[in-house]
């Protein structure tokens, strides 16, 4: 595919104000919890207190009774309508998937689990009546540590199957054939360095708690979530409760954040939906933010076993990485998947020659994990970032020298790499000699070692983080052989109507990320069109009823280049019309910037708005032409995108408290061709910030019991204005080949890069200190602990 | 029940509520004033954020009895339908400030208390003054121009960005240019 150059004038490349915002900086959004309907009840849920039982006894009735109670019901009472949820990305032919009922039966396996409910007039009466309900727990044995739950005789989250262990997923270079054998490798390096990495659980924390509202009675049954994904949602539905398809209108409306954690069909949108079929009215409901934190999915939680093996002049020569992934107690939709997409990015933007890793996905008696922004990329991107700042420490070696020595050069593209992927296109040097300068790197290590010199209790750390991700989740053929339950195509439909506006439908699902105004900027551009005569619908299976919705960074990568189609078929079909106006033959037309003019012939020719009016009046056309200016275009795409970058993080600990300051941040990315600066900043910042809080600041705990201590925003750190930096963002451009507008994607990128980032500069501050590591988050308390055990000789922590 | 009677973004509304209701349940269920969301069940995110005689609270923190005869302004009530952004909105506005927005109307009005305080705060003190409004999406940098940004439209009625100062038109406080769409 060529890339279009933008024009002059185009809207492409603009930092377009956002369409979205009128409505959010004025409180006229349409969050699901605004969603009232006549006769509508409100759901409360009661959630298991215990981590793994068995339920003995319920009884419900006494709740019914109370006032405005309408309803009350357990897991047993809706057995036959509540369906099960799926797992859509079981890895491997043999891997384990457990029943997953919405609202537990006969046994609960995590703390918050899902097991009576309450329908009643108002939701504080709902919430009284929860507490009428009886209900006996038998305690069963508890585990929550993976390598325990992988001990041959630990307690088992489901004793039906046996095993704690879901699936063992392999990847091996040399048998692959897409590089050499890894234990040759490690037999042959002149230094191998072995490290253990833990990836902290963490909870997505979207600002907007889920809500759903269902109404059953119309002729379809309507659901509102906040959702990222109402396509998928809407099949799920249908595949797992057996209403049928084309019965069900699934919703996604205003959605108040996601960031992964919204990427799931829920248990409590299952409950809904059989509360409203059982009632045979409206139901609504809206969890608390304890609710949220406690069986929302939660993401990372790995622990990680990296070798590397180089030679003393810094070349690595080989990486294997051993993965304990934690399950949780179920598998959501793409439980199993997530650290399957870290494999391919362990090797990074590294020429390495041999690989080989291997994950095994654990169940224990948690909530379950999930997609957390980037999704086992930013997982991977730790750790091979952390070694290679351990290798350069190794060898004495610069940590930017000792990337330089590895990484692909930009006339390499495209590049195979050892993990199988090709990548399309890139330059890291670019990237990265840019943050180096907008960092002052080499002054900051002229400070860094007048601070080490003087022995002074605030030392200064750089670090380093290049990555790479794989974006536009698309080729659906790779998803396929990844074993990935749906496709990876996306769709766009346009619409011009009969006064030359345009109607564009996305199969996309926005969040926040723009794509009112980014979209209307591409249609804009296509059609010649002001960007204030486009309108862009989403979020609606029954206007957009085809989609794959908004999750990795594919929303541009893949539906981007479904508009452009689109687009180009209404260009296309506007031609004849266009022809039949000026009286001339199609072939010599040319069409630009919304004009259709004779070759050669200056003056004005005719609009796309012109052709949409003479077509819908239709009172003479050629034959042949078809009465209406609109069209749709599905694109699976042959590749992923790979957008890169280089972060930079200047860090001051002090070693007398472990506080750690962040002195200074630079974000670099490459995301191809931008299509609005102003959002791709705006992400950038906030992926950044979500990186720097899970290495700072954010981690879930459970207790002995199974029981969440960061169960709310007292306890769980999601960082405020006062615990953030500014950060110095700037961009390289190296245009996607896949792509007619050269755009990668950008959602990710800034959550990928930061968090090594930042812990490479904490650790580099402490090294003189003999610190080597210090596990995340990185608070006070455990810098001040790391640096204790190394000065006092002890276990490096 | 209680009664009582508050004004709301200019309008007075007489009710009887449950002893127990908080302030933002009352705004969002009773008068309809969903622009104000609740995030947390903690007071921790902000983002149910309102005026009450003038002063930023977490109205999940308030009981409506305890706004007996007092003065609320709701995001709502900041501009009218088809009117006037108030400048801090406009400000969010242009600078980006906002992602998917939920935080936004709690971020808005601390905002605007916070300017009512402080004229013209330097940039840590607009990162602690809003420390207690959460935001998951912008990493909170877009926020801290916008506030600097309204502050100086604030201070001298007149519009600064590139697209604005172009018109050239001294804006009055409250009468900034409505959102294009
Ligand atoms: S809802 Fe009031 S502070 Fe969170
Ligand atoms: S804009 Fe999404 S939480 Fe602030």
């Amino acid at each position: 595919m060529t890339v279009t150059e933008p024009h002059a004038g185009a809207e492409v490349g603009r930092d377009r104000r956002r369409k979205e915002d009128a409505r959010l900086i004025t409180g006229r959004t349409l969050w699901t919890e605004n969603i009232s309907l006549p006769g509508m009840l409100h759901l409360a849920i009661l959630r298991s207190p215990m981590a793994h039982a068995r339920i003995t006894h319920v009884d419900v009735a006494p709740a019914r009774h109370l006032p405005g109670a309408i309803d009350a019901f357990s897991g047993q009472d809706i057995a036959d309508i509540q369906g099960t949820l799926a797992c859509a990305w079981p890895v491997t032919e043999d891997t384990v998937v457990p029943d997953y009922p919405p609202l537990a039966v006969d046994e609960v396996r995590h703390t918050g689990e899902p097991v009576a409910v309450v329908a009643a007039r108002d939701r504080a009466s709902a919430l009284d009546a929860l507490e009428a309900i009886e209900i006996d727990y038998e305690p069963l044995p508890v585990v929550l540590d993976m390598e325990a739950a992988l001990a041959d005789d630990a307690p088992l989250v489901h004793e039906a199957k046996g095993t704690n262990k879901s699936y063992t997923w392999i990847f091996d270079s040399a048998e692959a054939g897409t590089g050499e054998s890894v234990t040759h490798a490690e037999s042959e390096a002149e230094l191998v360095i072995n490290r253990r990495y833990v990836q902290q659980r963490l909870i997505p924390a979207f600002m907007e708690p889920r809500g759903v509202v269902v109404d059953p009675t119309g002729e379809q049954i309507t659901m509102w979530s906040a959702t990222q994904i109402p396509h998928i949602l809407r099949l799920m539905l249908a595949m797992c409760t057996g209403v049928a398809e084309h019965k069900i209108r699934v919703i996604a409306p205003d959605v108040g954040g996601g960031f992964g954690g919204k990427l799931q069909i829920t248990p409590e949108e299952f409950i809904a939906f059989a509360a409203a079929r059982r009632l045979g009215r409206p139901v609504k409901y809206v969890e608390s933010r304890s609710e949220s934190m406690l069986s929302a999915h939660h993401g990372r939680d790995q622990i990680q076993d990296i070798t590397l093996s180089a030679r003393r002049d810094g070349t690595v020569t080989g990486l294997s990485v051993k993965l304990l992934a934690n399950m949780g107690a179920y598998l959501g939709i793409v439980t199993p998947g997530v650290p399957i997409l870290g494999a391919f990015m362990f090797n990074a933007i590294y020429k390495i020659p041999a690989y080989r890793f291997e994950c095994s996905g654990v169940f224990t008696n948690t909530t379950k994990t999930d997609a957390y922004r980037g999704a086992g990329r930013p997982e991977a991107t730790y750790a091979i970032e952390r070694i290679m700042d351990e290798l350069a420490n190794e060898l004495g070696m610069d940590p930017i020298e000792v990337r330089r020595r590895n990484w692909i050069n930009h006339d390499e593209f495209p590049f195979s790499t050892v993990a199988g992927l090709t990548y399309d296109s890139g330059n890291y040097e670019a990237a990265t000699d840019k943050a180096l300068g907008l960092l002052g790197y080499d002054e900051l290590r002229r400070e860094q070692q007048q601070r080490r010199d003087s022995g002074d209790p605030v030392q200064l750390g750089i670090g380093v983080s290049t990555y790479t991700e794989m974006c536009g989740l698309a080729p659906s053929r790779i998803l396929g052989q990844l074993r990935y339950g749906a496709g990876g195509w996306e769709n766009a439909a346009v619409r011009m109507l009969p006064t030359g506006k345009v109607e564009v439908v996305t199969g996309t699902s926005p969040h926040g990320q723009g794509h009112e105004t980014a979209w209307s900027q591409i249609v804009a551009d296509q059609l010649g069109v002001p960007f204030e005569d486009v309108e862009v619908l989403h979020g609606d299976t029954r206007t957009s009823h085809k989609g794959l919705d908004t999750y990795g960074s594919r929303s541009l990568a893949v539906g981007g280049i479904a508009l452009v189609q689109a687009c180009q078929k209404v260009v296309d079909k506007a031609r004849p019309i266009a022809a039949h106006l000026l009286e001339c033959d199609p072939a010599d037309l040319e069409f630009a910037e919304g004009q259709y003019r004779i070759k050669g012939t200056p003056g004005t020719g005719k609009t796309l708005a012109d052709c949409a009016l003479a077509v819908f009046t239709s009172h003479e056309m050629p034959d042949g032409v078809e009465p209406t200016l609109d069209a749709d275009a599905t694109f699976d795409p042959d590749n992923f995108s790979f957008p890169h970058g280089t972060h930079l993080c200047a860090a001051e600990v002090d070693t007398e408290t472990g506080h750690v300051r962040i002195r200074k941040y630079v974000a670099v990315d490459d995301v191809g061709r931008v299509v609005n600066p102003m959002i791709v900043e705006g992400q950038v910042h906030g992926g950044i910030a979500q990186g720097m809080a899970q290495a700072l600041f954010e981690g879930a705990v459970y207790d002995a019991d199974g029981n969440l201590l960061t169960g709310t925003f007292v306890d769980y750190t999601v960082p405020s204005s006062a615990d953030l930096p500014e950060f110095v963002t700037d961009r390289t451009e190296t245009p996607a080949p896949g792509h007619p507008l050269g755009a990668k994607g950008v959602g990710e990128a800034g959550t990928i890069a930061s968090t090594p980032a930042v812990v490479n500069a904490v650790v580099d501050a402490l090294r003189p200190l003999g610190v080597s590591d210090v596990q995340m988050p990185c608070t006070p308390e455990r810098v001040w602990q790391a640096i204790r055990s190394a000065t006092d000789g002890g276990e490096r922590s | 029940m209680t009664k009582i009677s508050m004004t709301v973004d200019g309008v007075r509304y007489d009710d009887d509520v449950e002893p127990r209701t908080l302030l933002v349940h009352h705004l969002r269920e009773r008068l309809g004033k969903i622009g104000t969301v609740v995030g947390c069940d903690t007071s921790n995110c902000g983002s149910c954020t309102v005026l009450l005689a003038g002063k930023s609270v977490k109205s999940c923190t308030v009981l409506a009895a305890q706004a007996d005869g007092m003065d609320v302004t709701t995001v709502e009530g900041l501009s009218t339908p088809g009117g006037a952004l108030h400048p801090v909105q406009q400000s969010f506005h242009e600078t980006h400030a906002l992602q998917c927005g939920f935080c936004t109307p709690g971020m808005i009005m601390a905002a605007v208390d916070l300017l009512n305080e402080n004229p013209d705060p330097s940039d840590e003190e607009i990162r602690e003054g809003l420390e207690g409004n959460l935001c998951r999406c912008t990493g909170y940098q877009n926020i801290v121009r916008a506030v600097q940004h309204a502050a100086s439209t604030m201070r001298t009625d007149v519009p600064t960005t590139p697209e604005t100062a172009q018109q050239s038109q001294p804006a009055q406080p409250g009468a900034s240019q409505e959102v294009t769409t």
